[in-house]
């Protein structure tokens, strides 16, 4: 079956329209509606009335960070046994199923042999992921995960974005893990 | 010869065979664990059971002799259903931890399920706990949880390596594979067992945790480790650098063939494929007086392979045809011998010998020869002197100073002269060119190097000791900057006054079967992937 196409017309601008002027003073109302809308929300949450009625709010980032959605991507975390020890067990299911190719592990044999094997090192290339997620979903282990909100990954250098075993079991080292901060709903 | 009837389909074969095999005629695949063609029929893992008109109940099609006018139905619904069943009843102490399994990717409990079972499992008891993770030799590791008790590993032990080191031990579902007290599994085949295992029970250790398979690719070829031949896959992996610290041959694993090896290899051959890859000469060099350390050696600078050759053809010329010994070896492709005689033999008159050093080793009467080249025979036939009085010869006339360049492929010739009597030869001379692949005692003493592709890098053929033909093909692309050997011999030809015009080695190989009679007819179409028998 042949995809089914629908046409949209662009609207032409009416007579008003096309005049500029009186479009440019609509949208000033627009926005400076908003803004005494706001600003009369807002002082009067300071007196305690219409608390129950939400203003616009700017968050001061970066001293400021809001919880992402629970199911939000960001950086990828290992997580760990109850003894600290890496709960993956190196079957390369995320290094297979990864598109950007950017997920290196080597394996090793693990002491106890109900668990046999372990990564030696577990690197990820954080300059060339994509943040898809298929490694959290391909992991059968539970052991990859990308819930640490943190979300400020950047670098000077390339070398900077890969990231290491030790880099990925201990996300809270590099201290950006975003606490609930109480001043927003 | 008995006509039977497989899923609608009739076919004759010969008496005594069985349903598996009439099936197998017809296309039809009989999923089986415990069945293999080199091994006795043990007919205990059910995998393989089918409809037979007239036979009350399902039977087994690895064991069931085919008699005349048979019905047999591979794929009725009873049929399917069993199959589910046995799998389940298979999988029912199976710890299901293909994560970190080895097999994972080449198991057949995996193919079989995707393809027969797609069952729920109803399985509410606990499993039955088995050991894991143990060592039974050095090659194998044996998990006891994942094994069905097929018993192919114990059959291959009784009957094909005789050593019987494995058995089933206990009763019921504490049965378990294992080694008998005092023993281990150390026998010269012993991978193989690793190979026909079904599932991830036995693991190698050679592989164990390298890479996933699914990583591999394979390409055909034949074992250089001695001079029976046997057919072999070269599993490599070329995307993933991290693995293996960059190397690129992961596993070598044999390759059907009923002629040579049928399914097995020796562990020596199978375990031999790290020279592809470790310390591997990657640039023509030239040494040089100041102590310069590149390539990995001393006192060895590299240079551009035009000057390279430039320079060996100049050196030949200048050095008198007698004072000249070319050493050819028998790890050299029908191809490279030819051709090698061809250049210094025909167009450089140069005397060219080949060495087949006294490296004679273990032997027994299964696939193992005493002769570790692949390509003696091969020598012989295209008009090579394979005698050990080859040797001995220069080496006297080495000895009488006679010798003042040699050109060596590939062979360290440390490995069988005397220390004092190789140095005899390169004391006095004053060339010596190598053309080989890894870096060895012989190369680091020589004064220009030629790196030469090793045998997965190019094509070509072998000649076994049963004179049959068998090629071997390109797998990679030669490492570094080195050549195939015949590139590098026509290159010497070219700077010598004889330009060949040679693209690829099928044209050489035409030229060996129109000149030399025993080849004659053969073409690599005709030797395909499992050979031909010279004339
Ligand atoms: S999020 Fe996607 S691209 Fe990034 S490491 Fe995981 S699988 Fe690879
Ligand atoms: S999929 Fe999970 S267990 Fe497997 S290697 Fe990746 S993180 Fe480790
Ligand atoms: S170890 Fe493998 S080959 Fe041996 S009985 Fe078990 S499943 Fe079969
Ligand atoms: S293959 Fe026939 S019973 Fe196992």
């Amino acid at each position: 079956m042949p995809p089914k196409t629908k046409v949209i017309k662009q609207r032409e601008l009416n007579f008003l329209e096309k005049l500029y002027i009186p479009e440019v003073i609509r949208g000033v109302c627009i926005t400076s509606g908003h803004f005494f809308k706001n600003l009369t929300l807002h002082s009067l949450h300071r007196i305690g009335l219409l608390r129950h009625i939400a203003a616009a709010v700017t968050i001061m980032y970066p001293e400021i960070k809001r919880r992402y959605p629970h199911r939000y991507r960001t950086r990828h975390r290992l997580t760990k046994r109850d003894d600290g020890t890496p709960r993956c067990v190196a079957c390369m299911m995320c290094e297979t199923v990864c598109p950007a190719k950017c997920i290196y592990i080597v394996a090793e044999e693990n002491p106890d042999p109900n668990i046999e094997k372990q990564p030696k090192t577990f690197d990820i290339d954080l300059g060339k992921c994509i943040y898809c997620g298929f490694c959290v979903e391909a992991c059968p282990e539970d052991a990859i995960r990308m819930d640490t909100q943190i979300m400020n990954i950047a670098g000077y250098t390339r070398e900077s974005m890969y990231y290491t075993k030790d880099r990925l079991l201990n996300p809270e080292r590099e201290g950006d893990i975003v606490k609930p901060s109480g001043s927003l709903r | 010869m008995p006509t039977l009837t497989v899923n609608g389909k009739e076919v004759t074969v010969e008496k005594g065979s069985t349903v598996i095999q009439a099936a197998e005629k017809l296309g039809f695949d009989i999923p089986r664990y415990c069945y293999h063609p080199g091994l006795s029929i043990a007919g205990n893992c059910r995998m393989c059971l089918v409809e037979i008109e007239k036979f009350p109940k399902l039977q087994i099609a690895c064991h069931t002799q085919v008699q005349d006018g048979m019905v047999v139905k591979t794929e009725s619904d009873v049929v399917k259903k069993t199959r589910e069943h046995i799998l389940e009843f298979l999988l029912v102490n199976h710890p299901l931890d293909c994560p970190v399994c080895d097999q994972a990717g080449e198991c057949w409990l995996q193919n079989y399920y995707m393809k027969h079972g797609l069952y729920d499992s109803r399985l509410d008891e606990d499993k039955v706990k088995k050991s894991k993770a143990v060592s039974i030799g050095p090659t194998v590791m044996l998990d006891s949880e994942r094994c069905i008790l097929c018993s192919r590993c114990v059959r291959f032990t009784d009957e094909i390596t005789k050593t019987s080191e494995l058995g089933i031990f206990n009763r019921g579902d504490h049965s378990e594979i294992g080694i008998y007290p005092g023993r281990e599994l150390n026998n010269k085949y012993s991978g193989n067992v690793v190979d026909i295992c079904p599932v991830g029970a036995l693991t190698d250790k050679d592989f164990r945790f390298k890479c996933r398979v699914w990583y591999l690719k394979a390409s055909p070829s034949v074992c250089t480790g001695c001079s029976m031949g046997c057919n072999i896959e070269i599993h490599y992996q070329l995307e993933r650098k991290h693995i293996a610290g960059g190397d690129r041959v992961m596993r070598f694993k044999p390759r059907e063939n009923e002629e040579v090896n049928k399914w097995w290899i020796c562990d020596e051959g199978r375990y031999g494929y790290p020279f592809i890859d470790k310390n591997r000469i990657h640039k023509p060099c030239r040494r040089v007086p100041d102590p310069v350390s590149k390539d990995g050696q001393k006192d060895m600078s590299p240079i551009p392979w035009d000057k390279a050759l430039d320079m060996a053809a100049q050196k030949i010329k200048e050095i008198p045809k007698d004072a000249w010994a070319v050493l050819a070896s028998p790890q050299m492709t029908n191809e490279e011998l030819y051709l090698a005689k061809k250049v210094f033999g025909d167009t450089l008159g140069l005397a060219i010998s080949l060495v087949s050093p006294n490296r004679e080793g273990y032997s027994d009467d299964f696939l193992i020869k005493a002769d570790k080249n692949p390509n003696t025979r091969g020598a012989f036939e295209l008009g090579y002197n394979v005698l050990k009085t080859q040797l001995e010869e220069m080496v006297r006339k080495a000895e009488a100073g006679k010798i003042r360049g040699l050109y060596v492929f590939g062979q360290d010739l440390y490995e069988f002269l005397k220390p004092e009597t190789a140095e005899k030869i390169f004391g006095p001379c004053e060339l010596l060119i190598f053309q080989g692949t890894n870096w060895n005692p012989t190369a680091a003493r020589a004064s220009l190097v030629l790196p030469s592709a090793v045998f997965a890098e190019q094509d070509g053929t072998f000649t076994n000791f049963q004179r049959r033909v068998q090629r071997i093909f390109k797998a990679l692309e030669p490492m570094g900057e080195s050549k195939p050997g015949w590139e590098i011999l026509a290159g010497l030809s070219e700077r010598a006054g004889r330009k060949l015009s040679y693209k690829e080695t099928h044209e050489i190989f035409d030229e060996i079967a129109a000149a030399v009679p025993v080849f004659q007819g053969l073409t690599y179409t005709k030797i395909g992937k499992k050979g031909a028998v010279l004339a």
